[in-house]
């Protein structure tokens, strides 16, 4: 076996390397840099080019960190690497690797629908595939981006309409720039919590349509704004100051009403950047692959859906990779969020 | 259907009262009346039947979804709601919007009965393959028999009132009692000299909050009638054109279960209705609600049966009296005309008997009164302002009830389960255990009484603590201890503790306390024999 799942994350012996360990190790390859993926400590790094700057500012700007473009070819005592599109965020790969005839692609967090920012996911033919399964069930089937995005913009005219400001909440790296490539061409002031602006300028993405959050500032333009917060800021006392507002929550999990209400959502858009149900058979019948092991998710009932359904060899294997968290105590609400809040 | 659909979704989105009223009066004044009487009978929970098995629409569902049956279970799970895992399956990419209005609609599934399964399964497929996604779901909550909203019935009360110009509680008066949106007119219904001639017709109950806050902000106490508050079924019992009617405040005309009340018909004078509380009582005393099951479910009344719990009401309000409705007279007078009825009937005493009224000089005494309830087989107390009118349902500031701290007793979480709903996806539902020697002990589930942020605690704390699955149960790591708050406590022969407990809810998490400080099997006996 080319790779094997060890206590310290998924492992290739041959080439001496980890792919997204979640303990300091020697060599790993990010497939992202969610924190669930990309954790601190390794002595070496290798990512896709793009996501250079956020990695950087996540981990620490003196990492040992090398990028690589999409399809380009590293080989590591004789190991074969590559990096192609994973579709999930920007910069975000899956990994390829080949030894003597072995193919294993290890995908990381993937999603197939394109979203209109991230390069599309790219199905890459293998034996061996690693399949993340966040939303393995057949009751999760997401919009397109354009009906997404239109729902969203309407949503955000009619509360400024109504003379109420909208709240718009999303992860601050993936969902908050898809929101924002939405909501751009709106004529509404655009406020952006201070880890979202950061994570913006990390990416360098900057626009100076977007203002950084400051105290007083809802006060002094004196009209309806659209706020971009992560997961961490609903229900918390900073929100009141931009009474009266609508709040709207994106995440898959908003395809399912109990979530929706839990949530005190005035309005959930089902915006996510893992592959539904359609998705994921899609992007695991499309590999060729026999064996797939299934991470994060649901996990048990996908790899027995496969195996039932598509006769593969499909099996569970435990991660601490957490896809889109549920909850509001999700993989990304970091000190750092509550510190720039 | 459309307009229904769309009443649903407006109803659903906010959770303040005049929005939702003006949603309804909307609907009922740009809706036939066909279709409002359903929607009416829809929204204060007078549905019919489903008119599909369950099992057929799961079959189905999975079936057009190419989903296999265990991959719909297992999605039903996480779901949590029957109607939306069929919705979210079937994944309708219809935009079209139906033209069958609500009223063909349930009267198609009335239908249905006579179909055979074939014909069914195609005219449900065709509604699922047609209906957009809002409406899919509307439709599939209709034929699981499971439609439910927000709203209740006062608030659709008074919006039919805003719609219809007519008094709000005449109109709540009107729609009591068991009518059937299928041979019933709206136009009727709303029709004045429809009203006087039915005769079982109840008046909808008056009811109390709980106190909550302190009792001298009630002002001048001299100004409250007290009275107990009974642990039995309230009801009305109407005697009107030599007939009488038991009705329970669940709307059930229950006069076939308590022939107890047969005789009044000779011993009450005509047009009257007394409102009071159902009991069993032997010898002047009141007996377990768990007697009053007995009673109540068993479905031939026996002699037997019949003479070991014989019932009685403790009547303390009259609402009607030579056929007049006497709702609007101060409670004082109508106390009064009540005593004045009963003492002078041959069921004095019999049948009924009068709830005793208590007296009390200081707010400061009233709690020793209060405590006295459980040892006469009460709740605790009513306090009523004695100028307070019969008001239709459940308003502030007249009448509070006040009862007894209820039991508590602190114990361990030992299995959790996700729940349904709103609370679908998260372990919500758990079952507690308490020490007998060195063992826990399950003797009660309780599904309530966490907040939010809570669930969501122990919900991770769970995940991490799993120890096994059974299906979607999960034993966990025996260490938290929660306070468990309940009503009563009963032996049960069915349960395996050998208890069982009445209204169990959490009462808080005891953080405080580690696992060996939970109480003891012995503790829950204790309670229970002084109970007893």
């Amino acid at each position: 076996m080319l790779l094997q799942f060890d206590k310290d994350g998924i492992y290739c012996e041959q080439a001496g390397i980890y792919i997204d360990p979640w303990k300091p190790v020697d060599k790993a390859i990010i497939t992202h840099a969610h924190s669930d993926h990309a954790r601190w400590g390794s002595k070496s790094y290798l990512a896709h080019h793009d996501s250079k700057g956020i990695l950087k500012y996540r981990l620490g700007q003196d990492i040992n960190l090398e990028t690589l473009d999409y399809n380009e070819l590293i080989t590591i005592n004789g190991v074969k690497i590559s990096l192609h599109p994973a579709g999930h965020i920007v910069g975000s790969a899956q990994v390829r690797l080949e030894y003597k005839g072995e193919i294993w692609v290890v995908s990381g967090d993937y999603k197939v629908m394109p979203d209109g920012i991230t390069v599309p996911f790219e199905s890459v033919p293998c034996h061996h595939f690693i399949t993340e399964s966040t939303f393995g069930l057949p009751i999760y089937n997401f919009p397109e981006a354009d009906a997404l995005n239109t729902d969203l913009k309407n949503w955000c005219l009619k509360n400024q309409a109504a003379g109420k400001s909208s709240v718009v909440i999303g992860y601050s790296l993936g969902k908050a720039q898809r929101i924002l490539n939405c909501i751009d061409d709106l004529q509404i002031p655009i406020i952006l919590h201070g880890a979202i602006y950061n994570t913006n300028e990390a990416l360098g993405l900057t626009n100076e349509r977007y203002i950084r959050y400051a105290a007083g500032i809802k006060k002094s333009l004196n009209e309806p704004v659209i706020v971009v917060a992560p997961p961490s800021a609903i229900g918390s006392s900073w929100l009141r100051q931009f009474d009266p507002y609508e709040l709207g929550v994106c995440s898959g999990w908003m395809q399912l009403r109990g979530a929706r209400r839990r949530r005190n959502a005035d309005m959930g858009f089902i915006m996510s950047d893992h592959a539904d149900w359609t998705g994921l058979n899609k992007a695991v019948l499309a590999t060729g692959a026999e064996n797939i092991y299934v991470t994060h998710g649901y996990k048990s009932i996908y790899a027995k859906w496969l195996t039932r359904q598509y006769g593969l060899n499909a099996v569970t294997v435990d991660t601490l990779f957490e896809g889109e968290a549920l909850e509001q105590q999700d993989a990304e609400t970091t000190q750092e969020e509550e510190a720039s809040a | 259907m459309k307009t229904f659909s769309d009443l649903y979704y407006e109803l659903d989105a906010t959770t303040k009262t005049n929005p939702k009223v003006e949603a309804l009066t909307n609907y009922f004044l740009n809706t036939k009346p066909e279709d409002s009487i359903w929607a009416i009978a829809l929204l204060v929970g007078n549905r019919p039947k489903r008119p599909i098995k369950t099992s057929d629409l799961k079959l189905w569902s999975a079936a057009l979804a190419n989903v296999s049956e265990w991959l719909f279970d297992d999605s039903y799970s996480v779901v949590g709601d029957l109607a939306e895992t069929i919705t979210l399956l079937i994944n309708s990419k219809s935009g079209n919007v139906s033209e069958v209005s609500l009223n063909e609609l349930m009267r198609e599934f009335e239908g249905f009965s006579k179909l055979s399964d074939e014909e069914k399964k195609e005219r449900v497929l065709e509604y699922w393959k047609k209906l957009s996604t809002k409406e899919l779901y509307i439709f599939n909550k209709l034929i699981t028999g499971a439609f439910r909203v927000g709203v209740s019935k006062l608030l659709v009360f008074k919006a039919l009132a805003k719609a219809y110009n007519i008094d709000e509680k005449v109109i709540a008066h009107r729609f009591i009692g068991n009518w059937k949106p299928t041979n019933t007119l709206l136009t009727d219904l709303l029709k004045e000299d429809e009203f006087s001639d039915s005769t079982s017709r109840p008046y909808p109950f008056c009811l109390a909050y709980a106190l909550d806050f302190e009792l001298p902000e009630l002002g001048d106490i001299t100004e409250w009638q007290i009275e107990r508050k009974y642990d039995g079924i309230r009801g009305q019992i109407i005697v009107r054109h030599k007939q009488v009617f038991v009705w329970s405040r669940g709307e059930e005309l229950l006069t076939e279960k308590f022939p107890e009340f047969e005789e009044l018909i000779e011993f009450l004078p005509d047009g009257t209705v007394i409102d009071g509380e159902i009991l069993p009582i032997v010898e002047g005393e009141i007996k377990s609600f768990n007697q009053m099951q007995k009673r109540t479910t068993r479905k031939a009344l026996t002699k037997k049966i019949l003479q070991d719990i014989p019932l009685k009401m403790v009547c303390y309000d009259l609402l009607e009296k030579d056929g007049k409705d006497l709702r609007d007279l101060p409670l004082e007078e109508r106390r009064r005309l009540l005593e004045e009825i009963i003492t002078h009937s041959k069921a004095f005493n019999s049948s009924l008997v009068l709830a005793p009224l208590l007296t009390c000089d200081k707010w400061d005494n009233l709690n020793e009164l209060r405590n006295q309830a459980k040892s006469v087989g009460c709740e605790g107390l009513m306090l009523k302002r004695k100028d307070s009118n019969y008001e239709t349902g459940r308003k502030r500031g007249k009448w509070w009830k006040w009862k007894v701290d209820p039991y508590s007793i602190d114990a361990v979480l030992i299995y959790a389960q996700s729940g349904h709903g709103r609370r679908a996806n998260l372990f919500t539902d758990y079952t507690f255990a308490v020490w007998d020697g060195d063992v826990l002990v399950p003797f009660t589930k309780a599904y309530s009484g966490l907040t939010d942020k809570e669930i969501f605690e122990v919900d991770a704390w769970v995940k991490k603590n799993t120890i096994e699955k059974f299906g979607p149960v999960r034993s966990v790591t025996p260490k938290l201890v929660f306070e468990i708050a309940f009503e009563g406590i009963n032996e049960s022969p069915r349960h395996k503790s050998g208890i069982a407990l009445r209204f169990p809810r959490i009462s808080r998490w005891r953080k405080d306390k580690i696992l060996s400080e939970a109480n003891t099997k012995q503790d829950l006996l204790n309670l229970l024999h002084a109970n007893t």
